[in-house]
């Protein structure tokens, strides 16, 4: 029957989760509506902002563009899962520091993409930078420091000063 | 916003196929999505049933062989492609066009096939790979067929496949020896989708520096990619100078009538199919000379 609800289990920030959901529920639905993670913001819906990035096993991903069925299975973090309890994450500890954030809506679409740079490559060269948070939109043209602060987050993650 | 669906989740492709048949004409695959929840939140797609193949891990692979050339499963993320060490050594191209897709969450999510079956005119895959020759292969519960890639646009977001079919490989031959492919494409923004593109490809003769053989296909220019044939002809037979690829851009130009979008009137994308038709063959022509 169209719309009937679908079980879905995954991961998300660690925890497991189990819902039944209408197949037509997008992740980032799922992640504001029904646990009431409201980090990853709604931005444009449309697969343009990047404010809805959350990492799905890992990768960077947009989750206003991905069903929550597809996400069955698998390991979800969003920006709520990043810190360690009040112990903020290097990432987000570099962007408080050195002033990248302006109004914040971009934030954890930001730390996410820059989250999954980091996991697979630690020692990103400036460019590579630049390229992960390519789909990440700051309406406050706050990219250059963003971008030293995820380059200063790298640094430090490498046991740097 | 989406309108409901009946949902599936196959887990192989014999199970896809029963569902495409079952549901026959009433069914859409998804795979990553990545194109086809923009059509659907805009509600200018709708369907029935949806089979969701992210899952079928089988499809995907990436495989090489010297001699059969290159095998790529559908559900090969781009992110993947672009990050392969066997395609960057023997088709760097694909590599490099990958690159330039999307954004890199796009690219984590999309499937290669998904951007295939999508059947955007302004799609970048389908002109690299009409340049490398490649070849589809399609498969329904009663049996398998390959076509050309240039043979599967059909239309403006229509495909080859009839509704109990899905694609379940890629295929790629190992281009003849001294042979230089690249694609080049007009974007506002990295990684946004080309204004117009252009994929060439050239086989020389390392006797004479004759050129062999000339593919030529381009993206975003009309309802389907576009191979400029005229323009092919222009280079195939001759020993080729920076002058014979300005003209080939030329011919390439003439051979389109890009209508007029957001982006550029139908003259500006004109004239800029030459521009694009002459950079990647330029970069193609360094490639032969090195390969």
């Amino acid at each position: 029957m169209k719309g009937e609800l679908k079980e879905l289990k995954l991961t998300v920030n660690g925890k497991s989760y189990e819902f039944k959901v209408k197949p037509k529920t997008l992740l980032v639905e799922l992640l504001r509506n029904e646990l009431k993670l409201t980090g990853a913001k709604i931005g444009c819906l449309d697969s343009a902002c990047g404010a809805c990035t959350v990492n799905v096993d890992g990768k960077a991903v947009r989750s206003c563009s991905v069903l929550a069925l597809q996400a069955n299975g698998r390991k979800v973090t969003t920006i709520e899962g990043v810190a360690d309890g009040d112990k903020l994450h290097p990432i987000q500890e570099a962007m408080v520091e050195y002033g990248a954030i302006e109004c914040g809506f971009c934030t954890p679409g930001m730390v996410m993409s820059a989250r999954a740079l980091l996991g697979e490559n630690p020692a990103p060269s400036r460019e590579e930078i630049r390229e992960a948070i390519q789909g990440n939109l700051c309406a406050d043209e706050g990219y250059v420091k963003y971008i030293e602060a995820i380059e200063i987050a790298a640094k430090k993650m490498r046991g740097g000063n | 916003m989406i309108v409901d669906f009946e949902y599936f989740a196959p887990k192989t492709v014999a199970e896809a196929l029963s569902l495409l048949a079952q549901h026959k004409g009433e069914a859409k695959i998804i795979a990553g999505g990545q194109s086809m929840l923009v059509v659907m939140k805009r509600g200018l797609l709708t369907t029935e049933n949806l089979v969701d193949i992210k899952g079928i891990d089988a499809l995907d692979y990436i495989k090489y062989d010297e001699g059969k050339g290159l095998r790529i499963g559908p559900l090969t993320i781009h992110r993947a492609i672009e990050k392969s060490p066997i395609i960057q050594k023997h088709y760097r191209v694909l590599s490099e066009m990958e690159h330039n897709l999307a954004t890199v969450q796009t690219r984590n999510w999309g499937t290669i096939g998904g951007n295939l079956c999508h059947g955007d005119p302004a799609g970048d895959p389908a002109p690299v790979l009409i340049a490398l020759n490649a070849k589809l292969k399609i498969a329904s519960s009663k049996g398998e067929r390959i076509i050309e890639t240039e043979d599967f646009s059909q239309d403006y977001l229509e495909v080859a496949l009839e509704p109990d079919e899905m694609l379940i490989e890629i295929q790629v031959p190992t281009p003849p020896p001294h042979t230089g492919t690249a694609s080049e494409k007009l974007m506002v923004m990295k990684g946004d989708m080309g204004i117009v593109g252009a994929a060439v490809s050239i086989t020389l003769n390392p006797k004479d520096g004759v050129c062999k053989d000339a593919r030529i296909a381009l993206s975003n220019c009309g309802s389907t990619p576009l191979r400029a044939k005229k323009a092919e002809k222009k280079l195939i037979g001759k020993v080729l100078n920076d002058s014979l690829l300005i003209e080939a851009g030329e011919v390439a130009s003439e051979e389109t009538a890009p209508p007029a979008d957001v982006h550029g009137s139908s003259e500006y994308r004109k004239e800029m199919v030459g521009v694009f038709v002459r950079r990647a063959a330029i970069k193609a022509l360094e490639k032969a000379k090195a390969a």
